[in-house]
């Protein structure tokens, strides 16, 4: 599988832009995101990982710098063209009802399809060959709402796949699951970006996690600046440990916080 | 979970079209053999003439009224209830009726006052008047909130602006009404109460050619309105102009609520209650399967609602806006309570 820089940054700056004034999250954000990996961006809430993915789907305009997607700057696509280029997972829980996995994922389908939304043969090939990817066929008619948090990640996921897009963004796909679909989840994802050579690019907390599965790691912290390497890469230069170098006691703290959140 | 084939329940939806339509021709104050409507209706003479009048000149606008006015409800509550991702928004939810009841109420209660004449006493050029100024009034609500929903950007903050610029409305109203004659407050009371039976047959031809267009003008929004189903990030990411879909939604509501209000007055519960029957009844929340089946649904409750208030016995007197409530009420909870029972049992 070849393994192509996808998208680049260049000293972008995220945050958002208010009425009256200018709230800036991170600054100088440089570095690039490969084919065929699995990219995971990890750092502390409020490190500004959510604004980066925001403004990387085009949902936020950057404050500076800039961004190329596939060779071209982000700003040339057109918010249809861009739709068949990015696929995203995002935090937010779709309250959906009535809606059966097959057409979720079916959804994924809408920028290629005519004006009432209707699935031609070549759409509906695609969508099983989505829910094979991600391994859930059987769930195929279950109503979404029936579905437990795991398996709606994973319909989620799917859904991204039916979209066609060379680049995934997930938001932190992990957060209200418990381990087994943790580890489920990142493999799952680790498996398509190496297979179909997606360029997956998440966010998460579950530090060990990401460090075992991931193929490269952003380390973002609080000052807005982001390390980037392989896991081993930074645990070797010592940056790992200089991003963590909490007090031991705080760092319980903060795990125990993490779990309770769950 | 098994579904029913949409293709029979839209058929059995249109069934009931047909009966209750036809048992509005037939029942009513004055009894009328089957017979004597079916030629009637036919272009026929009946052996009373009166029958025939009262066939085609009373009931059959008032049928055909009660039909498009129900599908337009419905349609537009299903809408709104999409755009917002709300249950319990209908096509009142942001004060466009409210907007049309004011237009009414600035007509009715300053005529009185402002021409020396009581408006109740201007027969049809009044009606006339009450109906161009629902339509002005609601209009010009809906261009407000269209305006507010392109500075806005969160659902919830339009829905709240919404809600209150109705109870201004009606803060309006109660101030107008404080300062007017008795029978002009009674005529805008008796308007407010909403009916079927107040279009006559010259201006049911106007209503039922301005529905026919507007109602298949929403079945253009069905793909916009399935994407905004999954929230704005992914409907977004799927290629949709957010910002701009939800303006065409909510003005396509808005038109068709605007135009039903000025011809019916303020008919509550049907577009609430409509979408959510039928979500229950094809278990899907694709639009295209439930816009016209709220269509359907809707004209076909609204002839049910139409028939109860005019059972013998009430003689026209009953408004509809109590039967569409106190029909509409159980049957929307029972649904709601078999739904959850259906989801325990899963």
């Amino acid at each position: 599988m070849t393994h192509e820089e996808t998208i680049r940054i260049t000293a972008l700056a995220t945050g958002y832009t208010g009425k009256r004034h200018v709230k800036r999250v991170s600054e100088q954000l440089s570095g690039a995101i490969r084919s065929g990996e699995l990219t995971c961006l990890l750092g502390s809430n409020g490190a500004g990982k959510s604004t980066l993915l925001r403004t990387l789907s085009a949902f936020l305009p950057p404050l500076g710098g800039e961004i190329s997607l596939l060779g071209k700057p982000l700003e040339s696509y057109s918010a249809r063209a861009l739709s068949t280029v990015i696929g995203v997972v995002l935090t937010e829980r779709v309250a959906l009802q009535n809606m059966s996995v097959e057409e979720l994922v079916g959804m994924g389908r809408s920028p290629y399809t005519g004006f009432w939304g209707r699935l031609s043969e070549a759409d509906r090939t695609q969508v099983s060959k989505a829910l094979a990817l991600v391994g859930i066929e059987p769930l195929r008619r279950r109503m979404v709402q029936t579905l437990s948090d795991g398996e709606r990640q994973k319909v989620m996921i799917a859904k991204a796949l039916a979209q066609e897009t060379p680049i995934i963004f997930l938001d932190e796909p992990t957060a209200f699951l418990d381990y087994p679909s943790k580890v489920e989840i990142l493999h799952l994802l680790h498996r398509l970006s190496h297979e179909a050579g997606k360029t997956v690019f998440l966010s998460t907390h579950d530090l060990e996690l990401a460090l075992q599965i991931a193929d490269r790691i952003w380390l973002m912290d609080r000052g807005g600046s982001v390390h980037i390497g392989t896991p081993e890469e930074l645990t070797e230069d010592g940056s790992l440990e200089r991003f963590f170098s909490l007090p031991e006691e705080e760092k319980r703290i903060k795990i125990h916080f993490d779990l309770n959140k769950k | 979970m098994k579904r029913r084939s949409p293709v029979t329940g839209m058929v059995l939806l249109l069934v009931s079209i047909l009966v209750f339509f036809f048992l509005n021709l037939l029942l009513g104050s004055v009894s009328i053999p089957a017979g004597q409507v079916w030629k009637a209706l036919w272009g026929g003479a009946a052996d009373n003439p009166i029958w025939g009048n009262i066939v085609l000149k009373s009931r059959l606008p008032q049928a055909l009224t009660a039909l498009v006015a129900g599908a337009g409800l419905s349609v537009a509550g299903l809408q709104m209830q999409t755009v917002f991702r709300n249950p319990l928004a209908g096509p009142s939810v942001l004060g466009v009726s409210s907007g049309a009841s004011l237009g009414v109420a600035f007509v009715v209660l300053l005529s009185g006052r402002i021409g020396g004449i009581a408006l109740s006493r201007l027969g049809v050029m009044g009606e006339v008047a009450m109906t161009l100024a629902a339509i002005v009034g609601a209009l010009a609500i809906m261009a407000l909130i269209v305006y507010v929903a392109q500075k806005v950007r969160g659902n919830v903050t339009l829905l709240i602006i919404g809600v209150m610029i109705g109870y201004v409305a009606t803060a309006i109203i109660g101030v107008l009404k404080f300062f007017s004659a008795e029978e002009d407050v009674r005529a805008y009371v008796v308007w407010g109460l909403g009916s079927f039976a107040r279009v006559s047959g010259g201006q049911v031809t106007t209503f039922a050619i301005l529905m026919a267009i507007l109602l298949p003008l929403s079945f253009l929004l069905v793909k916009t309105l399935n994407l905004m189903l999954l929230g704005d990030g992914y409907a977004r990411n799927l290629g949709l102009n957010v910002r701009r879909s939800r303006i065409a939604v909510i003005t396509c509501a808005g038109i068709l609520v605007a135009v039903v209000t000025a011809y019916c007055g303020p008919i509550s519960f049907l577009g609430l209650a409509v979408p959510h029957l039928c979500r229950a009844i094809f278990r899907t929340s694709d639009h295209r399967i439930l816009m016209p089946a709220s269509l359907l649904a809707g004209a076909s409750l609204a002839l049910f609602c139409n028939l109860i208030a005019r059972m013998p016995g009430f003689e026209g007197a009953l408004p509809v806006n109590s039967v569409t409530a106190l029909i509409g009420a159980p049957v929307v909870a029972v649904v709601l309570f078999r739904k959850r029972k259906e989801e325990i049992q899963e």
